[in-house]
Protein backbone atom coordinates (compact mmCIF):
# COMPACT_ATOMS: atom_id res chain seq x y z
CA UNK A 1 0.00 0.00 0.00
CA UNK A 2 1.46 3.19 -0.73
CA UNK A 3 1.53 6.18 1.84
CA UNK A 4 2.13 9.74 1.78
CA UNK A 5 4.43 11.54 4.26
CA UNK A 6 3.94 15.41 4.44
CA UNK A 7 6.95 16.89 5.12
CA UNK A 8 7.74 20.97 5.41
CA UNK A 9 11.48 20.52 3.97
CA UNK A 10 12.53 17.77 1.90
CA UNK A 11 16.85 17.28 1.14
CA UNK A 12 17.37 14.71 -0.97
CA UNK A 13 20.98 14.30 -1.03
CA UNK A 14 23.12 13.42 2.18
CA UNK A 15 26.79 14.78 1.46
CA UNK A 16 27.85 18.05 2.20
CA UNK A 17 25.27 20.00 0.32
CA UNK A 18 22.61 17.83 1.90
CA UNK A 19 24.05 18.58 5.33
CA UNK A 20 24.90 22.46 5.24
CA UNK A 21 21.52 22.73 4.29
CA UNK A 22 19.86 20.71 7.12
CA UNK A 23 21.91 22.57 9.72
CA UNK A 24 20.61 26.01 8.36
CA UNK A 25 17.58 24.84 7.98
CA UNK A 26 17.04 24.00 11.37
CA UNK A 27 19.86 27.34 12.54
CA UNK A 28 16.35 29.71 10.80
CA UNK A 29 13.57 27.09 11.81
CA UNK A 30 14.33 24.37 14.69
CA UNK A 31 10.79 22.91 14.73
CA UNK A 32 9.45 22.74 10.44
CA UNK A 33 9.39 18.72 9.62
CA UNK A 34 12.89 18.32 7.77
CA UNK A 35 12.75 14.93 6.09
CA UNK A 36 16.70 13.51 4.58
CA UNK A 37 16.87 10.89 2.29
CA UNK A 38 19.89 9.03 0.35
CA UNK A 39 20.14 6.52 -1.67
CA UNK A 40 23.43 5.47 0.41
CA UNK A 41 22.57 3.40 3.05
CA UNK A 42 25.19 5.12 5.50
CA UNK A 43 25.15 8.23 7.68
CA UNK A 44 26.63 11.31 5.92
CA UNK A 45 30.27 10.39 5.76
CA UNK A 46 33.32 12.60 4.39
CA UNK A 47 33.48 11.44 0.43
CA UNK A 48 37.62 12.40 0.73
CA UNK A 49 37.74 10.08 3.23
CA UNK A 50 37.26 7.32 1.03
CA UNK A 51 41.00 7.13 0.10
CA UNK A 52 41.79 6.30 3.92
CA UNK A 53 38.98 3.78 4.05
CA UNK A 54 40.84 2.40 0.98
CA UNK A 55 44.24 3.03 2.33
CA UNK A 56 44.69 2.34 5.45
CA UNK A 57 41.37 0.75 6.24
CA UNK A 58 39.81 3.52 8.41
CA UNK A 59 36.29 2.78 9.61
CA UNK A 60 33.12 4.43 8.85
CA UNK A 61 32.85 5.60 12.00
CA UNK A 62 35.99 7.75 11.59
CA UNK A 63 34.57 8.88 8.68
CA UNK A 64 31.45 10.39 9.60
CA UNK A 65 30.98 14.10 8.85
CA UNK A 66 28.77 14.46 11.50
CA UNK A 67 28.41 13.04 15.29
CA UNK A 68 26.53 10.13 15.35
CA UNK A 69 23.60 11.56 17.11
CA UNK A 70 23.31 14.48 14.33
CA UNK A 71 20.09 13.64 12.94
CA UNK A 72 18.07 12.77 16.51
CA UNK A 73 20.01 16.04 17.98
CA UNK A 74 18.68 17.97 14.83
CA UNK A 75 15.22 16.87 14.47
CA UNK A 76 16.01 15.48 10.56
CA UNK A 77 14.21 12.31 9.86
CA UNK A 78 16.64 10.06 8.17
CA UNK A 79 15.84 8.12 5.03
CA UNK A 80 18.63 6.13 4.34
CA UNK A 81 19.42 3.48 1.28
CA UNK A 82 16.02 4.66 -0.12
CA UNK A 83 15.97 6.12 -3.26
CA UNK A 84 13.55 8.64 -4.94
CA UNK A 85 12.26 7.39 -8.83
CA UNK A 86 10.24 10.41 -9.98
CA UNK A 87 9.55 13.99 -8.94
CA UNK A 88 6.30 16.11 -9.60
CA UNK A 89 7.40 19.82 -9.07
CA UNK A 90 3.83 20.93 -9.66
CA UNK A 91 1.95 19.19 -6.94
CA UNK A 92 4.88 19.40 -4.61
CA UNK A 93 5.44 15.59 -4.43
CA UNK A 94 8.25 12.83 -5.08
CA UNK A 95 8.14 8.95 -5.36
CA UNK A 96 10.37 6.54 -3.90
CA UNK A 97 10.92 3.18 -5.57
CA UNK A 98 9.07 1.32 -2.73
CA UNK A 99 6.13 3.44 -3.91
CA UNK A 100 5.54 5.03 -1.06
CA UNK A 101 5.37 9.74 -1.49
CA UNK A 102 6.32 12.51 0.45
CA UNK A 103 4.53 15.26 -0.23
CA UNK A 104 6.92 18.38 0.32
CA UNK A 105 6.52 22.17 0.80
CA UNK A 106 10.43 23.17 0.06
CA UNK A 107 12.68 20.93 -1.49
CA UNK A 108 16.27 20.71 -2.56
CA UNK A 109 17.74 18.92 -4.94
CA UNK A 110 22.03 17.91 -3.76
CA UNK A 111 22.52 14.89 -5.62
CA UNK A 112 25.23 14.81 -6.18
CA UNK A 113 27.04 13.69 -9.53
CA UNK A 114 27.74 10.14 -10.87
CA UNK A 115 31.05 8.79 -12.10
CA UNK A 116 31.51 8.79 -16.04
CA UNK A 117 31.74 5.61 -17.42
CA UNK A 118 33.29 5.66 -20.96
CA UNK A 119 31.88 3.85 -23.95
CA UNK A 120 34.13 1.58 -24.16
CA UNK A 121 34.68 -2.34 -24.35
CA UNK A 122 34.72 -4.13 -21.43
CA UNK A 123 33.76 -1.72 -18.36
CA UNK A 124 31.10 -4.52 -17.07
CA UNK A 125 34.28 -7.13 -16.20
CA UNK A 126 35.21 -7.85 -12.94
CA UNK A 127 37.73 -5.76 -11.73
CA UNK A 128 35.92 -2.44 -13.29
CA UNK A 129 35.88 0.05 -10.15
CA UNK A 130 34.67 3.70 -9.91
CA UNK A 131 35.63 5.80 -7.02
CA UNK A 132 33.39 8.19 -6.13
CA UNK A 133 31.83 6.21 -2.36
CA UNK A 134 32.50 4.10 0.20
CA UNK A 135 30.54 1.23 -1.40
CA UNK A 136 33.12 2.40 -4.49
CA UNK A 137 36.18 1.86 -1.94
CA UNK A 138 34.92 -1.62 -0.13
CA UNK A 139 34.43 -2.97 -3.49
CA UNK A 140 37.72 -2.33 -4.47
CA UNK A 141 39.18 -3.38 -0.80
CA UNK A 142 37.71 -6.78 -1.17
CA UNK A 143 38.83 -7.06 -4.63
CA UNK A 144 42.20 -6.53 -3.51
CA UNK A 145 42.18 -8.88 -0.29
CA UNK A 146 41.70 -11.64 -2.75
CA UNK A 147 45.20 -11.22 -4.06
CA UNK A 148 48.31 -12.36 -2.36
CA UNK A 149 50.76 -10.88 -5.23
CA UNK A 150 51.28 -7.91 -6.49
CA UNK A 151 47.94 -6.60 -7.80
CA UNK A 152 48.51 -3.57 -11.49
CA UNK A 153 45.66 -1.06 -12.02
CA UNK A 154 44.91 0.94 -14.60
CA UNK A 155 43.14 4.60 -13.71
CA UNK A 156 41.77 6.32 -16.45
CA UNK A 157 41.72 9.94 -15.90
CA UNK A 158 44.47 11.70 -14.00
CA UNK A 159 42.26 14.18 -12.38
CA UNK A 160 41.99 14.27 -8.85
CA UNK A 161 39.59 11.50 -8.26
CA UNK A 162 42.03 9.60 -10.39
CA UNK A 163 45.51 10.84 -8.11
CA UNK A 164 43.26 9.65 -4.95
CA UNK A 165 42.48 6.29 -6.01
CA UNK A 166 45.85 6.44 -7.39
CA UNK A 167 47.56 7.52 -3.75
CA UNK A 168 45.27 4.84 -2.23
CA UNK A 169 46.15 2.00 -4.79
CA UNK A 170 49.60 2.71 -4.01
CA UNK A 171 49.72 2.91 -0.38
CA UNK A 172 47.78 -0.76 -0.53
CA UNK A 173 51.38 -1.68 -2.95
CA UNK A 174 49.75 -2.00 -6.27
CA UNK A 175 51.18 -1.08 -8.83
CA UNK A 176 49.50 1.87 -10.88
CA UNK A 177 49.56 3.08 -14.73
CA UNK A 178 48.01 6.08 -15.09
CA UNK A 179 46.45 7.02 -18.42
CA UNK A 180 45.43 10.72 -19.09
CA UNK A 181 43.93 12.18 -22.12
CA UNK A 182 45.33 15.34 -22.42
CA UNK A 183 49.18 15.97 -22.41
CA UNK A 184 48.91 16.63 -18.21
CA UNK A 185 47.39 15.04 -14.81
CA UNK A 186 46.12 17.32 -13.47
CA UNK A 187 45.13 19.31 -16.23
CA UNK A 188 42.39 21.33 -15.53
CA UNK A 189 43.22 22.65 -11.42
CA UNK A 190 46.59 23.37 -11.86
CA UNK A 191 49.20 24.76 -14.32
CA UNK A 192 51.94 23.35 -15.81
CA UNK A 193 54.89 23.78 -13.35
CA UNK A 194 52.48 22.51 -9.92
CA UNK A 195 51.43 19.62 -12.73
CA UNK A 196 55.26 18.44 -13.44
CA UNK A 197 55.88 18.87 -9.87
CA UNK A 198 52.87 16.31 -8.78
CA UNK A 199 53.64 14.13 -12.07
CA UNK A 200 57.32 14.11 -10.26
CA UNK A 201 56.39 12.94 -7.36
CA UNK A 202 53.78 10.04 -8.63
CA UNK A 203 56.81 8.75 -10.52
CA UNK A 204 59.32 8.86 -7.32
CA UNK A 205 56.24 6.89 -5.86
CA UNK A 206 56.66 4.50 -8.69
CA UNK A 207 53.53 5.46 -10.87
CA UNK A 208 53.74 5.06 -14.45
CA UNK A 209 52.16 8.05 -15.93
CA UNK A 210 51.08 7.76 -19.76
CA UNK A 211 49.66 10.96 -21.34
CA UNK A 212 47.79 12.29 -24.34
CA UNK A 213 46.24 8.67 -24.59
CA UNK A 214 43.11 7.10 -23.80
CA UNK A 215 42.29 3.37 -23.23
CA UNK A 216 40.44 1.94 -26.12
CA UNK A 217 38.73 -1.30 -24.58
CA UNK A 218 39.37 -2.97 -21.21
CA UNK A 219 40.94 -6.80 -22.33
CA UNK A 220 39.24 -9.92 -20.50
CA UNK A 221 41.96 -12.72 -20.02
CA UNK A 222 39.73 -15.34 -18.48
CA UNK A 223 35.56 -14.72 -18.51
CA UNK A 224 34.61 -11.54 -17.28
CA UNK A 225 38.37 -10.95 -15.70
CA UNK A 226 40.75 -8.24 -16.88
CA UNK A 227 43.94 -8.62 -18.47
CA UNK A 228 45.00 -5.30 -19.19
CA UNK A 229 43.75 -2.76 -21.20
CA UNK A 230 44.84 -1.53 -24.61
CA UNK A 231 45.36 2.24 -25.36
CA UNK A 232 44.31 3.81 -28.78
CA UNK A 233 47.96 3.93 -30.27
CA UNK A 234 47.90 -0.15 -30.16
CA UNK A 235 50.09 -0.60 -26.87
CA UNK A 236 48.35 -3.00 -24.04
CA UNK A 237 49.04 -2.24 -20.30
CA UNK A 238 48.72 -5.76 -18.56
CA UNK A 239 46.56 -5.38 -15.54
CA UNK A 240 43.85 -6.77 -13.07
CA UNK A 241 42.04 -4.16 -12.49
CA UNK A 242 41.01 -0.46 -13.80
CA UNK A 243 39.72 2.94 -12.10
CA UNK A 244 37.38 4.90 -14.14
CA UNK A 245 37.93 8.48 -12.86
CA UNK A 246 37.44 10.43 -16.04
CA UNK A 247 34.68 12.72 -13.77
CA UNK A 248 31.85 13.41 -12.78
CA UNK A 249 28.42 14.14 -14.28
CA UNK A 250 25.33 15.93 -12.30
CA UNK A 251 22.98 13.74 -11.10
CA UNK A 252 19.95 14.83 -13.15
CA UNK A 253 17.70 11.96 -13.69
CA UNK A 254 14.86 13.05 -11.04
CA UNK A 255 14.78 16.65 -13.59
CA UNK A 256 15.27 15.18 -16.73
CA UNK A 257 12.29 15.68 -19.18
CA UNK A 258 10.93 18.15 -16.56
CA UNK A 259 10.46 22.04 -16.89
CA UNK A 260 13.58 22.99 -14.96
CA UNK A 261 15.79 24.77 -16.44
CA UNK A 262 19.34 23.03 -16.85
CA UNK A 263 22.43 23.19 -18.58
CA UNK A 264 25.71 21.03 -17.31
CA UNK A 265 23.75 20.62 -14.16
CA UNK A 266 20.80 22.66 -12.52
CA UNK A 267 21.00 26.16 -13.01
CA UNK A 268 20.30 28.29 -9.81
CA UNK A 269 19.86 31.43 -9.03
CA UNK A 270 21.97 33.52 -6.32
CA UNK A 271 19.40 32.36 -3.57
CA UNK A 272 20.43 28.91 -5.26
CA UNK A 273 16.77 28.72 -6.51
CA UNK A 274 15.93 26.36 -9.76
CA UNK A 275 13.58 27.81 -11.88
CA UNK A 276 10.98 26.07 -10.58
CA UNK A 277 9.14 27.49 -7.43
CA UNK A 278 10.07 26.10 -3.96
CA UNK A 279 12.89 23.78 -5.03
CA UNK A 280 16.38 24.47 -4.63
CA UNK A 281 19.66 22.85 -5.86
CA UNK A 282 23.25 22.86 -4.49
CA UNK A 283 26.61 20.81 -4.74
CA UNK A 284 27.96 18.88 -7.86
CA UNK A 285 24.27 18.50 -9.13
CA UNK A 286 24.09 22.51 -9.50
CA UNK A 287 25.19 25.42 -11.53
CA UNK A 288 25.67 27.87 -9.06
CA UNK A 289 27.16 31.84 -9.78
CA UNK A 290 31.21 31.36 -10.22
CA UNK A 291 32.67 34.61 -9.26
CA UNK A 292 35.63 34.49 -11.13
CA UNK A 293 33.31 34.17 -14.38
CA UNK A 294 31.24 36.17 -13.29
CA UNK A 295 28.34 33.23 -14.53
CA UNK A 296 27.24 29.69 -13.46
CA UNK A 297 29.12 27.31 -13.81
CA UNK A 298 29.60 23.64 -12.54
CA UNK A 299 32.01 23.61 -9.71
CA UNK A 300 32.24 20.44 -7.96
CA UNK A 301 34.33 20.57 -4.79
CA UNK A 302 33.17 19.57 -1.25
CA UNK A 303 33.55 23.67 0.24
CA UNK A 304 31.31 25.01 -2.65
CA UNK A 305 28.63 22.24 -2.11
CA UNK A 306 28.08 22.70 1.57
CA UNK A 307 28.72 26.74 1.75
CA UNK A 308 25.68 26.50 -1.04
CA UNK A 309 24.14 24.30 0.53
CA UNK A 310 23.71 26.55 3.81
CA UNK A 311 22.83 29.35 1.25
CA UNK A 312 19.39 27.31 0.29
CA UNK A 313 18.34 25.94 3.74
CA UNK A 314 18.71 29.35 4.79
CA UNK A 315 16.57 30.34 2.11
CA UNK A 316 14.15 27.52 2.19
CA UNK A 317 13.54 28.62 5.58
CA UNK A 318 12.96 32.15 4.47
CA UNK A 319 15.92 33.51 5.74
CA UNK A 320 16.95 35.39 2.85
CA UNK A 321 20.57 34.76 1.77
CA UNK A 322 22.63 35.35 -1.16
CA UNK A 323 25.46 32.88 -2.32
CA UNK A 324 28.78 34.99 -2.80
CA UNK A 325 29.63 32.35 -5.92
CA UNK A 326 32.40 29.95 -5.40
CA UNK A 327 35.23 28.89 -7.97
CA UNK A 328 37.12 25.31 -8.63
CA UNK A 329 39.26 25.76 -5.41
CA UNK A 330 41.48 22.25 -4.29
CA UNK A 331 43.86 21.63 -2.04
CA UNK A 332 45.59 18.64 -2.59
CA UNK A 333 48.35 16.34 -0.59
CA UNK A 334 48.87 13.59 -2.67
CA UNK A 335 52.09 11.90 -2.30
CA UNK A 336 53.43 14.27 0.28
CA UNK A 337 53.17 16.82 -2.29
CA UNK A 338 51.60 20.28 -0.29
CA UNK A 339 49.65 21.76 -3.70
CA UNK A 340 46.95 24.42 -3.44
CA UNK A 341 44.84 25.97 -6.46
CA UNK A 342 42.34 28.14 -7.14
CA UNK A 343 40.10 30.06 -10.12
CA UNK A 344 41.95 29.98 -13.57
CA UNK A 345 45.28 28.44 -13.14
CA UNK A 346 46.77 28.32 -16.94
CA UNK A 347 45.63 31.86 -18.90
CA UNK A 348 44.40 30.68 -22.03
CA UNK A 349 45.92 33.63 -23.82
CA UNK A 350 48.27 36.88 -23.63
CA UNK A 351 45.60 39.05 -21.77
CA UNK A 352 46.29 38.17 -18.03
CA UNK A 353 49.44 38.96 -15.77
CA UNK A 354 51.33 36.56 -14.46
CA UNK A 355 53.47 36.88 -11.23
CA UNK A 356 55.44 33.71 -10.49
CA UNK A 357 58.14 32.62 -7.73
CA UNK A 358 59.80 29.01 -7.80
CA UNK A 359 62.61 28.87 -5.35
CA UNK A 360 63.95 26.05 -5.17
CA UNK A 361 61.05 23.35 -3.61
CA UNK A 362 58.44 26.45 -3.33
CA UNK A 363 56.12 27.48 -6.26
CA UNK A 364 53.72 30.48 -5.88
CA UNK A 365 51.76 32.04 -8.79
CA UNK A 366 48.89 34.19 -9.17
CA UNK A 367 46.92 35.28 -12.41
CA UNK A 368 45.78 38.79 -12.34
CA UNK A 369 43.27 40.38 -15.43
CA UNK A 370 42.65 44.00 -14.80
CA UNK A 371 44.19 44.06 -11.39
CA UNK A 372 41.99 41.35 -9.60
CA UNK A 373 43.45 38.12 -9.05
CA UNK A 374 41.46 35.52 -10.63
CA UNK A 375 43.62 32.33 -10.18
CA UNK A 376 46.41 31.14 -7.79
CA UNK A 377 48.55 28.30 -7.62
CA UNK A 378 51.19 27.26 -4.91
CA UNK A 379 53.13 24.44 -3.67
CA UNK A 380 55.31 23.46 -1.22
CA UNK A 381 54.13 26.72 0.92
CA UNK A 382 50.87 26.83 1.29
CA UNK A 383 50.25 28.34 4.97
CA UNK A 384 49.20 31.85 4.02
CA UNK A 385 47.41 30.72 0.69
CA UNK A 386 44.13 31.82 2.55
CA UNK A 387 44.92 35.29 2.40
CA UNK A 388 45.59 35.08 -1.41
CA UNK A 389 42.60 33.32 -1.74
CA UNK A 390 40.10 35.73 -0.19
CA UNK A 391 41.47 38.65 -1.96
CA UNK A 392 40.70 36.61 -4.81
CA UNK A 393 37.11 35.54 -3.78
CA UNK A 394 36.48 39.64 -2.03
CA UNK A 395 37.74 41.06 -5.48
CA UNK A 396 40.44 43.09 -3.90
CA UNK A 397 42.33 45.34 -6.56
CA UNK A 398 45.92 44.08 -5.97
CA UNK A 399 47.59 46.53 -8.78
CA UNK A 400 48.92 48.22 -5.79
CA UNK A 401 51.06 45.50 -3.95
CA UNK A 402 50.76 42.53 -6.61
CA UNK A 403 54.57 41.05 -6.35
CA UNK A 404 54.13 40.86 -3.15
CA UNK A 405 51.52 38.09 -3.33
CA UNK A 406 53.96 35.38 -4.16
CA UNK A 407 56.86 36.53 -1.80
CA UNK A 408 58.42 33.59 -0.44
CA UNK A 409 57.62 35.33 3.24
CA UNK A 410 53.74 36.77 2.09
CA UNK A 411 51.79 37.41 4.63
CA UNK A 412 49.27 39.60 6.04
CA UNK A 413 51.82 42.43 6.88
CA UNK A 414 53.07 42.00 2.87
CA UNK A 415 49.50 43.63 1.92
CA UNK A 416 48.78 47.99 2.85
CA UNK A 417 47.53 48.63 6.00
CA UNK A 418 44.05 49.34 5.27
CA UNK A 419 43.37 46.11 5.05
CA UNK A 420 45.00 44.25 7.87
CA UNK A 421 44.90 46.41 10.10
CA UNK A 422 40.71 45.87 10.33
CA UNK A 423 41.32 42.44 10.69
CA UNK A 424 43.59 42.15 13.32
CA UNK A 425 42.51 45.12 15.93
CA UNK A 426 40.01 45.67 17.82
CA UNK A 427 36.91 47.34 16.28
CA UNK A 428 37.55 51.33 17.06
CA UNK A 429 33.92 51.30 18.64
CA UNK A 430 34.36 49.37 21.77
CA UNK A 431 38.40 50.13 21.99
CA UNK A 432 38.34 49.81 25.67
CA UNK A 433 40.63 52.74 27.55
CA UNK A 434 42.69 50.45 29.67
CA UNK A 435 44.72 48.88 26.25
CA UNK A 436 47.94 50.17 25.93
CA UNK A 437 48.82 53.17 23.32
CA UNK A 438 52.16 54.78 22.61
CA UNK A 439 52.35 57.55 24.96
CA UNK A 440 54.86 60.83 23.91
CA UNK A 441 58.22 60.22 24.58
CA UNK A 442 59.15 61.89 28.00
CA UNK A 443 61.50 64.51 27.49
CA UNK A 444 65.16 63.86 28.08
CA UNK A 445 66.93 66.38 29.65
CA UNK A 446 70.78 66.44 28.81
CA UNK A 447 73.35 68.52 30.35
CA UNK A 448 71.53 71.14 32.34
CA UNK B 1 32.82 35.57 22.99
CA UNK B 2 36.36 36.87 24.05
CA UNK B 3 39.12 36.88 21.21
CA UNK B 4 42.58 38.29 20.73
CA UNK B 5 43.19 41.23 19.33
CA UNK B 6 46.09 43.25 18.33
CA UNK B 7 47.63 46.28 19.40
CA UNK B 8 49.87 46.94 16.42
CA UNK B 9 51.27 50.18 17.88
CA UNK B 10 53.02 48.75 20.53
CA UNK B 11 54.67 45.52 19.13
CA UNK B 12 57.99 45.05 19.30
CA UNK B 13 58.33 41.99 17.59
CA UNK B 14 59.70 40.26 20.24
CA UNK B 15 57.74 36.82 19.14
CA UNK B 16 57.31 36.01 22.92
CA UNK B 17 53.78 35.01 22.34
CA UNK B 18 55.14 32.25 19.86
CA UNK B 19 57.43 31.22 22.31
CA UNK B 20 54.65 30.83 25.30
CA UNK B 21 52.01 29.32 22.76
CA UNK B 22 54.23 26.66 21.83
CA UNK B 23 55.31 25.92 25.14
CA UNK B 24 51.38 25.86 26.32
CA UNK B 25 51.17 23.21 23.63
CA UNK B 26 54.18 21.46 24.58
CA UNK B 27 54.33 17.44 25.17
CA UNK B 28 56.95 17.96 28.04
CA UNK B 29 55.76 21.97 29.16
CA UNK B 30 59.52 22.51 29.13
CA UNK B 31 61.06 24.87 27.60
CA UNK B 32 64.44 23.11 26.98
CA UNK B 33 63.52 20.11 26.25
CA UNK B 34 60.45 21.51 23.61
CA UNK B 35 63.19 22.97 21.65
CA UNK B 36 66.14 20.23 22.09
CA UNK B 37 64.35 16.76 22.46
CA UNK B 38 60.80 17.27 21.69
CA UNK B 39 60.11 15.02 18.62
CA UNK B 40 58.04 15.93 16.81
CA UNK B 41 58.25 19.63 18.10
CA UNK B 42 55.36 21.73 19.27
CA UNK B 43 54.75 24.52 16.84
CA UNK B 44 52.90 27.60 17.83
CA UNK B 45 49.39 28.14 16.89
CA UNK B 46 50.11 31.86 15.98
CA UNK B 47 52.67 33.48 13.40
CA UNK B 48 54.40 37.00 14.18
CA UNK B 49 55.11 38.74 10.64
CA UNK B 50 57.00 41.77 10.28
CA UNK B 51 58.29 44.11 7.72
CA UNK B 52 60.33 47.25 8.72
CA UNK B 53 58.96 48.87 11.86
CA UNK B 54 55.90 47.03 11.86
CA UNK B 55 54.91 43.38 13.19
CA UNK B 56 51.87 41.79 14.63
CA UNK B 57 50.63 38.35 15.90
CA UNK B 58 48.20 37.01 13.75
CA UNK B 59 46.23 33.83 15.10
CA UNK B 60 42.55 32.60 14.36
CA UNK B 61 40.10 35.29 15.32
CA UNK B 62 37.06 32.30 15.75
CA UNK B 63 35.39 33.63 13.16
CA UNK B 64 31.71 33.86 13.35
CA UNK B 65 30.64 32.40 10.11
CA UNK B 66 33.62 30.45 9.86
CA UNK B 67 34.75 29.66 6.02
CA UNK B 68 37.37 26.86 7.76
CA UNK B 69 34.61 24.86 9.12
CA UNK B 70 32.28 25.04 6.39
CA UNK B 71 35.10 24.17 4.26
CA UNK B 72 36.39 21.21 6.19
CA UNK B 73 36.08 18.12 4.18
CA UNK B 74 35.86 15.92 7.25
CA UNK B 75 33.99 17.65 9.51
CA UNK B 76 37.20 17.58 12.03
CA UNK B 77 36.87 21.47 12.74
CA UNK B 78 33.47 22.43 14.39
CA UNK B 79 32.37 25.58 16.92
CA UNK B 80 32.97 24.47 20.10
CA UNK B 81 29.70 24.74 21.69
CA UNK B 82 31.14 25.54 25.48
CA UNK B 83 33.46 27.38 24.71
CA UNK B 84 32.38 29.26 21.30
CA UNK B 85 35.87 28.49 19.60
CA UNK B 86 36.12 26.77 16.59
CA UNK B 87 38.08 23.67 17.39
CA UNK B 88 40.08 21.22 15.72
CA UNK B 89 39.04 17.10 16.56
CA UNK B 90 42.76 15.96 15.43
CA UNK B 91 42.03 12.43 15.10
CA UNK B 92 39.44 13.27 12.10
CA UNK B 93 41.68 16.06 10.50
CA UNK B 94 43.62 14.83 7.45
CA UNK B 95 45.68 17.87 6.79
CA UNK B 96 44.03 17.91 3.25
CA UNK B 97 44.92 21.93 3.75
CA UNK B 98 41.71 22.65 2.64
CA UNK B 99 40.69 25.10 5.85
CA UNK B 100 44.07 26.59 4.92
CA UNK B 101 42.99 27.70 1.62
CA UNK B 102 39.46 29.20 3.09
CA UNK B 103 41.27 31.35 5.86
CA UNK B 104 41.43 35.38 5.10
CA UNK B 105 44.14 35.44 7.70
CA UNK B 106 46.17 32.69 6.82
CA UNK B 107 45.83 31.72 10.75
CA UNK B 108 46.08 28.31 10.19
CA UNK B 109 48.99 26.45 10.58
CA UNK B 110 51.11 22.91 9.36
CA UNK B 111 51.91 20.72 12.07
CA UNK B 112 56.04 19.77 12.11
CA UNK B 113 54.70 16.57 10.50
CA UNK B 114 52.57 18.41 8.07
CA UNK B 115 49.60 15.85 8.65
CA UNK B 116 47.34 17.71 10.99
CA UNK B 117 46.49 21.18 10.89
CA UNK B 118 46.88 23.42 13.92
CA UNK B 119 45.12 26.39 15.04
CA UNK B 120 44.47 29.15 18.03
CA UNK B 121 42.02 27.46 20.71
CA UNK B 122 42.51 30.60 23.28
CA UNK B 123 44.21 28.10 26.01
CA UNK B 124 41.57 25.89 27.61
CA UNK B 125 41.81 26.20 31.13
CA UNK B 126 43.65 29.56 31.33
CA UNK B 127 41.59 32.35 31.95
CA UNK B 128 43.50 34.12 29.65
CA UNK B 129 45.73 33.22 26.34
CA UNK B 130 48.97 32.65 27.30
CA UNK B 131 50.14 34.95 24.26
CA UNK B 132 48.37 37.62 25.78
CA UNK B 133 49.66 37.16 29.22
CA UNK B 134 53.00 37.02 28.70
CA UNK B 135 53.22 40.21 25.79
CA UNK B 136 55.86 42.32 27.66
CA UNK B 137 54.74 44.79 26.21
CA UNK B 138 50.86 44.90 25.94
CA UNK B 139 50.68 44.40 22.43
CA UNK B 140 48.03 41.42 22.56
CA UNK B 141 44.37 42.02 24.31
CA UNK B 142 41.73 39.78 25.35
CA UNK B 143 38.44 41.27 24.79
CA UNK B 144 34.71 40.98 24.93
CA UNK B 145 33.45 41.88 21.32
Amino acid sequence: MARTVKTKYLVIGNSAGGIGAAESIREADRKGKLILISDEPYPAYSRPLIAEHLAEGRPLEKMLYRPADFYEKNGISVMLGRKVTALDSQNHIVKLADGKTIDWQKLLLATGGSPIVPAIEGTDLNGVFTFTTLDDARAIDDFLNQYHREVRAVVIGGGLIGMSATDALVKRKVRVTVVELKDRILNTILDEEASALEAAALEQAGVDIITGQTVQRIDSSLTSEIGGVTLEDGRSIGCEMVVLAIGVRPRLELVNGGGMKTNRGIVVDRHMATSETDIYACGDVAEGYDFIYGENRLTPVWPNAYIGGRVAGLNMAGTPMEYSGGTAVNALKYFGENVVSAGVVAPPDGGYEVIANKTGHIYKKVVLKDGLIIGMVLAGDIETSGIVYNLMKDRVDVSGFKEVLVDDDFGLVSLPESIWRPMLEIPADIKEASVTSVEPPEEVLVGE
Amino acid sequence: MKRVYVNEAVCIGCHLCEVYCQLQHAQSKDLVKLFKRENPRTLPRLRVEERGIVSFSVRCQQCDEAPCVQACLTGALARDSLSGTVAVDPERCIGCWTCLLFCPLGAIRQNEGQDKMIKCDLCPGEEVPVCVTNCPNEALAYVEV
